[in-house]
């Protein structure tokens, strides 16, 4: 805003032409990306949500009719899909915790300046490089009591009575996927909030400090309300994605052992690729951005709440 | 005054015992992954679980480079990682300099439009993309998945670069046009030389990202020609499951470009995010 309009007192009177070049600027910036981003994104989006509501499966020329509201009714009445859900918000709510978690305590230790910072802080974000795939391999590998340690250990702890595989226990193997993801979270968490923390004026502490506040004391009235808009919009996009995510559960469990594992983005995957009924899978994937979308809203309205009262 | 420096080396003390514990948590399955790859096959099982074998061997990258289709692979997912990144990384600076430098009618909805594209489950436009590009013969081709790849990417990276040039002064391009240069130039001679770090960050991320697709890879290609690594990593274990040792090499070949690439920008990615915090 105020770039045009120093801009424009600097030199008065333009020519139209000039003036109206200078107004399509900012567009001139943004339209390769909203170009893209609508043709790739936006339109299958579109034909995609169109898919909920017609019977669409892969491989079987008599499909594509409009059915209505028929597949949400099956939703409804279909168990899978409501273990599905429930499995989700274990999911997602017990990785986000604990990617937020321990991606705050990394971020704190690495904050000050240490002899060795930059390698140590080069070394833990590593995690965050290994493609999301081959970190489920990984980590499925080190369940494998064939190839990999953790199940003897987690024996010797005394957590399993037997060194089997976790992975094929109905009953616990949701946590597989989980500790992989959180290994694999953890770099994005401390990555961004390092950054805000580094951005706290130091000199705030040394005053606090001064005035007798403890070190809790300092974290809650001065770190924690600084790094308040930094947590919101990482938590918010983190949720998303990690509710989306299926990668790790696809590669590491395929939704078994006897769907224990299977949540919606990973059900939709099955539903689309293994049934080909696209449409099915369209409408849960529907319901879905719906959940996503109500939670973002509701984070965002809570946010602008909060900021309002202070 | 002894009672201070005590407290002091105690946190010291708690302080690499902390990091050394997430050092152990982010690297041992890294070290994991590297051991069984040198572990010959008749000692993998016979020796138990031993953090080094008693023997290494290379044989496994040697057979997974001669005797399978991986350079292939590997040369593939250099060029659609490398183009990906590259092409995202210049549209996301125009957008994030956009966002950075201009209040103007419709970006509200543009940066909320970009917002969403974060939420929906990808699976649910495999379908409507393939039938897209399908027709364009851009399935089963390097383009098609270079031109997927940028659509995904370009919403977090212009984020990514918005916060980047926020974290430069207005004051700069606004001098150099009191001097009589277009804003383009100005962009292009002054403030993108100034947010290299943040150009290198944006495509090592986006090439991490690129480089890690799984979904898209494996439904917009059928034909091994134009496979992906990821694809390749995946149809190899159920091919040859019991095969651990040339699986980890292969994971091990896969992680060594992009582990060396975030290695080197991790530290502009938190200097970038950082001058973008100031600014909020």
């Amino acid at each position: 805003m105020t770039t045009i309009t120093t801009g424009a007192t600097t030199r008065r009177r333009r020519p139209l032409l000039r003036r109206m070049a200078l107004a399509a600027e900012p567009y001139l910036y943004t339209i390769p990306s909203v170009f893209l981003i609508t043709i790739i994104m936006l339109v299958p989006l579109v034909i995609g949500l169109s898919y909920a509501f017609r019977d669409i499966t892969l491989l079987d020329p008599f499909s594509g009719g409009f059915v209505g509201l028929d597949h949400f009714r099956e939703i409804y009445a279909d168990a899978s899909f409501w273990n599905a859900l429930h499995n989700t918000v274990t999911w997602t709510v017990t990785s986000v915790v604990l990617q937020f978690g321990l991606g705050l305590i990394l971020a704190m230790l690495l904050d000050r300046p240490f002899p060795g910072r930059s390698l140590i802080q080069a070394l833990v974000f590593l995690p965050w490089a290994v493609p999301s795939f081959l970190s489920g391999l990984n980590w499925a590998w080190l369940f494998n009591p064939v190839v990999g340690p953790l199940p003897y250990w987690m024996h010797d702890v005394g957590l399993m009575s037997a060194p089997d595989n976790i992975l094929s226990d109905p009953n616990h193997a949701i946590w597989g996927p989980i500790v992989a993801n959180v290994w694999w979270g953890i770099p994005f968490f401390a990555i961004t909030l390092l950054a805000a923390l580094q951005a706290i004026p130091k000199d705030i502490y040394e005053a606090a400090a001064i005035d007798g506040a403890g070190p809790f004391e300092r974290f809650r009235s001065i770190t924690l309300p600084f790094l308040a808009p930094t947590i919101a919009i990482t938590v918010l996009l983190r949720t998303v994605w990690v509710a989306n995510f299926a990668d790790l559960i696809v590669v590491m469990t395929k939704g078994g052992p006897a769907d224990s594992t299977q949540i919606l983005s990973s059900y939709i995957f099955t539903q689309a690729f293994q049934r080909l009924d696209f449409g099915y899978a369209s409408a849960i994937a529907a319901v879905l951005l719906v959940l996503l979308l109500a939670y973002a809203f509701a984070l965002v309205v809570l946010r602008q709440t909060l900021m309002a009262r202070n | 005054m002894r009672a201070y420096s005590l407290r002091r080396t105690s946190y010291w003390v708690f302080h690499y015992a902390m990091l050394a514990a997430f050092l152990a948590f982010a690297l041992f399955p890294l070290f994991w992954l590297l051991k069984v790859s040198i572990t010959p096959n008749d000692l993998l099982y016979s020796e138990g679980v031993r953090m080094w074998p008693s023997r290494t061997t290379l044989d496994h990258y040697v057979s997974v480079l001669q005797h399978t289709q991986f350079p292939l692979f590997f040369r593939n997912s250099v060029i659609v990682s490398g183009c990906t990144a590259v092409i995202s990384t210049l549209i996301a600076a125009g957008a994030g300099y956009g966002f950075s430098r201009f209040q103007f009618r419709g970006k509200f909805w543009i940066v909320g439009i970009m917002l969403v594209t974060q939420m929906f489950p990808l699976v649910m436009i495999v379908a409507p993309i393939f039938r897209l590009l399908a027709p364009l013969g851009l399935t089963n081709s390097l383009t098609g998945l270079i031109i997927v790849y940028t659509a995904f990417n370009v919403p977090f990276a212009s984020f990514l670069m918005q916060s980047f040039f926020d974290g430069i002064p207005k004051d700069l391009e606004e001098a150099a046009m009191i001097d009589g240069a277009t804003r383009f130039e100005a962009l292009c001679k002054i403030i993108l030389p100034l947010t290299l770090p943040g150009l290198a960050a944006t495509i090592g991320f986006v090439f991490t990202a690129a480089w890690s697709e799984l979904l898209f890879a494996l439904m917009l290609n059928s034909s091994n020609a134009a496979s992906t690594f990821p694809v390749g990593l995946l149809a190899f274990v159920s091919k040859f499951s019991v095969d651990f040792g040339q699986m980890m090499a292969a994971g091990v070949l896969a992680l060594i470009p992009v582990c060396g690439f975030f290695f080197l920008i991790q530290r502009y990615l938190v200097q970038g995010l950082t001058a973008g915090a100031v600014k909020g």
